[in-house]
């Protein structure tokens, strides 16, 4: 069962946000949860700070690039914390990001990343400084090596979760595989007294 | 058989009585969930999915659904109209109506006498039950763990995987035991535990593991206490956060709607009682918190774990991060609690708007008045929380006060539904949040207990319940 576009290898350049705990408040306000579908939340990807109270635009990075060349956000320290909405990494790619990058990524907002195809990248600080020192640069995503090669040529090698990685290189999501197991669910079930 | 007389942490029981797969280096555990609760925020785009793929809710008899988020807690008018803060908010509510009618999911609705904050009303209903496996599309769902449960808050994805197979796809997390010694001083509360222990551990501290609370503090906290001090686990970053059923859990589930009546109930609490910790069960790390010494806390920064004593004041920031939040709440560090002039009080919530956390906050209202310039909205956490508050006169004791009394929801915590603090505003909240923004833009919030809440709506300043309690010399 496929229901998203496989990622494997892409290149592109990045924005910076380098403030710290950036929770997922911040990416998309909770007045915006209202909605009923997973579409069109990029323009409200980090409303507040992005637009002044009468709409009119702060000045503020997401408002200048051009969201088509600047596919990876890398942010300060344990980005994503705090609520578990899953509207956070939708209003992220919708925006048009494909690729998260920080010293340290919430749970929660890394696992909700995963399944909907936002690759979430931790680094070491080191690498974070030298993506810092060149706010600009293109980076390459590889998937399939876990490989983040910057602009100078150092290539990181992250840390996937194997299962998460399996899923987005194939475009197989989590519902189908355990939809599969649906025998072995029904049998747990029957031994363990929680049949309906 | 080495491998089941090994001792075991209480994660690691529950867990393991739910694994339908084990995990392998390449694929997560197949993990069983007993109790699925929905509310209308992160359920509809789930529900979508379901249908996309043609299938319906698997276990409609373990999926209960709520309507909390996007509702207002203003009453409705002559007509019956709902005040909803947009139209989108109603139709959100109706979208949770259709897909629950759909599928045959219990909705508690307007109508319903049980309807509520999802993390109160679970444990009221008895829906929880110790041993349970819990999950929500709420990140507070670590709420349930205070009576036993591996409980934690999924992302929408993974409402539809429960509600496809009621399963989830789950790596185990560590495990780490935060035992509380001492006892607590009078006037100290499971909220102010709860946010020295985030203090303690920091904003990510617990990020990868399952907490378990212990020690004799943790053991004294009456239920609701300890639903709050598991609602926080989240807010320094763990998965979960759980305690060992005793026989206050036993007591307080006895006779609840849903759990097991007569003989059946105690057979099951004996069953209940032997989930603990062995003797000798090993954590991926330990910590020791000196209950004694805890005192009424409240954050002053813009993220849960920058709280600290109320006496002790605000502190400098020690680095840029605590400078950046000091400037967005605007103190300059150093300075005392009481100059902060309060806008907005908040009681409710999942964290603090059960009934003890009301009759608490009551206490320190009655025959006093909200300091003039001060907003106090007082929220109960459920329908159920409501009649028993207005039985008990509560809501007499905060009107009378000058506060306002509200129908149950989520209200300012999330403030989504029109409830909000307006910008440059100063909330001192019982809620769990104090991001930038959190109650509204530009909000400023102080997160405390109901009882710091309440004295500071009378002080009309961040002030320490204790000068307003009769507490007997310690
Ligand atoms: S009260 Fe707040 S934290 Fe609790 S369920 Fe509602 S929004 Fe979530």
């Amino acid at each position: 069962m496929s229901n998203q576009e496989p990622v494997n290898s892409f290149s592109s350049r990045i924005v910076v946000l380098p403030e710290a705990n950036i929770d997922t408040d911040q990416i998309i306000p909770a007045r915006f949860l209202t909605t009923t579908t997973k579409a069109g939340l990029g323009k409200v990807a980090f409303n507040d700070w992005r637009y002044n109270a009468d709409g009119s635009n702060k000045d503020f990075i997401l408002n200048t690039i051009d969201p088509t060349e600047h596919r990876v956000l890398v942010a300060g320290n344990n980005l994503g914390c705090g609520s578990s909405r899953e509207h956070a990494p939708w209003a992220l790619m919708d925006y048009g990001f494909k690729a998260v990058i920080s010293t340290e990524i919430a749970d929660i907002f890394k696992s909700n990343s995963l399944k909907n195809g936002l690759v979430p990248i931790v680094v070491d600080q080191p690498t974070y400084d030298k993506l810092l020192k060149n706010p600009q640069q293109r980076v390459t995503v590889d998937l399939e090596k876990c490989a983040l090669t910057l602009e100078d040529g150092t290539v990181f090698t992250f840390q996937v979760e194997e299962f998460a990685r399996q899923c987005l290189l194939e475009g197989v999501d989590a519902m189908g595989w355990l939809q599969k197991r649906l025998p072995q669910i029904e049998a747990y079930e029957q031994s363990h007294g929680k049949a309906a | 058989m080495a491998q089941s007389t090994r001792p075991k942490s209480l994660f690691e029981k529950v867990w393991d009585a739910h694994v339908v797969e084990p995990e392998g280096a390449n694929s997560p555990a197949v993990l069983y969930i007993d109790l699925h609760l929905v509310h209308e925020v992160t359920s509809p785009q789930a529900f979508s999915e379901l249908e996309a793929r043609g299938l319906k809710v698997r276990r409609p008899d373990r999926t209960f659904a709520t309507l909390d988020h996007s509702i207002p807690t203003l009453r409705p008018d002559a007509q019956g109209n709902r005040p909803y803060v947009t139209k989108q908010a109603e139709i959100q509510v109706h979208t949770l109506e259709q897909n629950a009618a759909k599928n045959g999911v219990r909705l508690f609705g307007y109508d319903a006498e049980n309807r509520g904050v999802v993390h109160v009303i679970g444990p009221e209903m008895g829906l929880t039950q110790p041993g349970y496996t819990v999950v929500c599309g709420d990140s507070h769902t670590s709420t349930h763990g205070a009576f036993g449960c591996i409980a934690f808050g999924i992302g929408t994805s993974e409402v539809g995987h429960v509600l496809a197979t009621q399963c989830l796809a789950q790596r185990k997390p560590k495990t780490m035991r935060i035992t509380i010694d001492g006892k607590l001083q009078p006037g100290v509360t499971g909220k102010d535990v709860a946010l020295t222990v985030i203090a303690t551990l920091g904003f990510s501290g617990g990020t990868g593991y399952a907490l378990e609370y212990a020690g004799p503090v943790i053991e004294a906290l009456d239920m609701e206490g300890r639903m709050t001090v598991c609602n926080l686990s989240i807010e320094a970053g763990a998965r979960c956060g759980m305690i060992a059923p005793d026989q206050k859990t036993v007591d307080w589930l006895r006779g609840r709607q849903y759990v097991p009546q007569g003989e059946a109930y105690d057979a099951a609490a004996a069953e209940w009682l032997k989930l603990k910790s062995d003797d000798g069960a090993t954590f991926d790390k330990e910590i020791r918190i000196d209950g004694s010494a805890i005192e009424p806390m409240a954050t002053w920064g813009t993220s849960p774990d920058q709280g600290a004593p109320i006496v002790k004041g605000v502190p400098v920031a020690a680095n840029e991060d605590e400078e950046r939040a000091l400037k967005y709440m605007h103190f300059t560090g150093g300075e005392k609690r009481e100059v902060e002039k309060v806008d907005v009080v908040f009681i409710g919530s999942c964290t603090n708007g059960r009934m003890a956390d009301l009759r608490a906050a009551a206490e320190i209202f009655k025959g006093r008045k909200v300091a003039e310039g001060v907003r106090a909205l007082v929220v109960p956490g459920s329908e159920w929380v409501r009649v028993e508050a207005e039985k008990e006169g509560l809501d007499k004791i905060f009107t009378e006060a000058g506060a306002e009394w509200r129908l149950p929801g989520c209200s300012m915590c999330i403030a989504m539904n029109g409830d909000f603090v307006l910008p440059g505003q100063l909330a001192v909240s019982t809620s769990n949040r104090n991001f930038e923004g959190r109650q509204g833009p530009g909000s400023r919030t102080v997160l405390a207990s109901p009882a710091t809440a309440a004295a500071s709506a009378i002080a009309g300043h961040v002030a320490d319940p204790r000068q307003f309690m009769a507490l007997e010399e310690a």
